[in-house]
């Protein structure tokens, strides 16, 4: 013999039991496609009937480009790829036919391709059903870890969402009120003239608030504060804006707002709110405010900074004229701006 | 470094074992500024240390039992099930399972390729008996590997006998005396129902 010739054996014998280790899911069938063995794997995709003595054709679809439905269309694609659906309902396999030496038999070897999981999960598949070189297991297992690691994702990612939604809230809050802060306002704004929401803007300004810091300090003032807060809010709707931007300055945006007789009411009733006399460690605190109301009318082209300085001008006019009042923008159709 | 998820692992342990309160002590003694661990970022190796040593203080035991405790508790139990799952991804019974805890450190690097486990290599002593050594920047590596395998001995049935042999060589030992592959029936393990509920905690 030439030493240098590889020695390629004509043909392989291999028991079954070694056929079943190799590929568990083996079809071998005789020159008229009945089934003459299979593997345990391809057996338990059959629980009910066995699958030696039934014609391959019953059993599958077989196709490649087109319909195969003989076993000469079947020798005409030996060696490559095969789709196979189970006549029954089953999860589509592939794999590949190759011709028996000794006889006119095939032996086909099929796979669950990408539908792994679905065929491990319907037949009760376990680690033993698949050859030690098979990658299914690793496939299951990657889609596995994947789905645990993106569950953690998730579980980090709303935790994270959650923190910065109360930091947003937490920078956007006056933390001596828990009403908004001039962030807020800002905000507020913004979001409203994007939205080309009509709105009104009214201005407080505290009368007497520093002579009440001044007479019982800074406790008694922050007291005075709170409660001022929860007029405001009393007075207000559950969608209008209400922040505090100074000291002892209030700005609150009203979306869709009532007609301006109807804003002057709720400015006074702010007004008698803040005049209650306010208990504090046996002294009572008496402050009043000065408000100025600036309506849609005043607000033209998106310009937020000029209807602030129109509120600000009614605010202004209200304190010249002896505080304790609210005073409406004049009308801008009669001039004045 | 330490991944994040090793160190939520520990967490997860402290706080599922002994309740919130010692996690918050152990928390405050090692000196970590926070409640809890971002399983996604990456921590100085010290800050694992630091929290293990602190646990060991605690709980009044010795630091390479509370490392075999979070071993038992990684295979074990019910907050980390996936992370059992993923460990029976590794054989259809104990043997195969033995046989690949070598592929582990690879395993896990394909679904988290930052994440810092043992490098494993396994040899047989002599017959039912084999030595595994585990090589690791952490000291004390091998007591998790050696709690997490007895777990897994239980989880599969099989009776087992092991012993963390110590260091040697720049790996730590730990001799695995399989007494019976199948003693009982181990727990269920369903390779198609991967029932991902709320991942690692």
């Amino acid at each position: 013999m030439d030493g240098s010739a590889p020695m390629i054996p004509v043909s392989l014998r291999l028991t079954a039991t070694a056929l079943d280790r190799l590929m568990p899911m083996y079809l071998a069938v005789d020159a008229a496609g009945v089934i003459t063995g299979a593997g345990v794997t391809m057996a338990r995709l059959y629980p009910d009937r066995p699958l030696i003595g039934q014609s391959l054709f019953q059993l599958f679809d077989l196709r490649r480009f087109g319909v195969i439905t003989t076993m000469a269309a079947l020798q005409a694609c030996l060696g490559q790829r095969l789709l196979l659906t189970p006549r029954d309902g089953g999860a589509d396999l592939r794999g590949l036919a190759v011709p028996l030496a000794g006889d006119d038999g095939l032996l086909l070897n099929l796979s669950f391709g990408i539908g792994v999981i679905d065929a491990v999960r319907s037949h009760g598949l376990t680690n033993a059903d698949f050859a030690p070189t098979d990658l299914a297991i690793e496939l299951m297992y990657m889609v596995e870890a994947k789905s645990v690691i993106s569950a953690e994702l998730e579980r980090v990612h709303s935790g994270l969402r959650g923190a910065k939604s109360a930091a947003e809230q937490r920078a956007m809050t006056d933390t001596l009120t828990g009403l908004g802060n001039r962030r807020a306002l800002d905000a507020g704004l913004t979001e409203i003239v994007a939205r080309r929401r009509p709105f009104a803007l009214m201005h407080l300004d505290l009368d007497f608030f520093k002579s009440v810091n001044d007479r019982f300090g800074h406790a008694a003032g922050d007291h005075v504060l709170a409660c001022v807060a929860t007029v405001l809010r009393g007075a207000t709707r559950d969608g209008d804006l209400v922040t505090r931007v100074g000291g002892d300055e209030f700005v609150l945006v009203l979306p869709n707002p009532p007609d301006a007789k109807a804003l002057l009411r709720i400015a006074t009733r702010i007004i008698q709110g803040l005049e209650v006399p306010i208990p504090f460690e046996g002294q009572v605190c008496e402050i009043s405010g000065s408000i100025g109301i600036a309506t849609p009318q005043h607000f033209d082209r998106g310009d937020v900074a000029a209807l602030q300085a129109v509120a600000d001008a009614a605010l202004y006019a209200s304190k010249r004229a002896g505080r304790k009042r609210a005073t409406l923008a004049p009308d801008p159709g009669r001039g004045l701006r | 470094m330490m991944h994040g998820l090793v160190n939520r692992g520990v967490e997860c342990f402290l706080r599922d074992s002994f309740g919130p309160a010692l996690w918050r002590d152990v928390a405050a003694d090692a000196q970590f500024g926070a409640d809890s661990f971002d399983s996604m970022s990456r921590y100085d190796q010290g800050v694992t240390e630091a929290l293990i040593d602190a646990a060991a203080q605690r709980l009044a035991r010795s630091r390479e039992q509370v490392l075999e405790d979070f071993g038992t508790y990684l295979a074990s139990h019910a907050t980390v099930e996936p992370v059992r799952r993923l460990l029976r991804f590794g054989g259809a019974d104990f043997m195969d399972f033995l046989l690949s805890v070598e592929d582990l450190h690879g395993r896990s690097r394909l679904a988290v390729p930052e994440i810092d486990v043992p490098h494993l290599a396994l040899s047989e002593d002599e017959p039912d008996v084999y030595l595994l050594a585990c090589r690791s920047t952490f000291a004390g590596a091998g007591h998790v590997m050696a709690g997490l395998l007895r777990a897994m001995a239980d989880d599969y049935g099989a009776l087992v006998f092991l012993e963390h042999r110590g260091q040697y060589d720049g790996a730590e030992w730990l001799r695995v005396h399989v007494a019976a592959a199948r003693f009982a029936a181990g727990r269920h393990f369903d390779l198609g129902q991967s029932a991902v509920a709320g991942g690692v905690a």
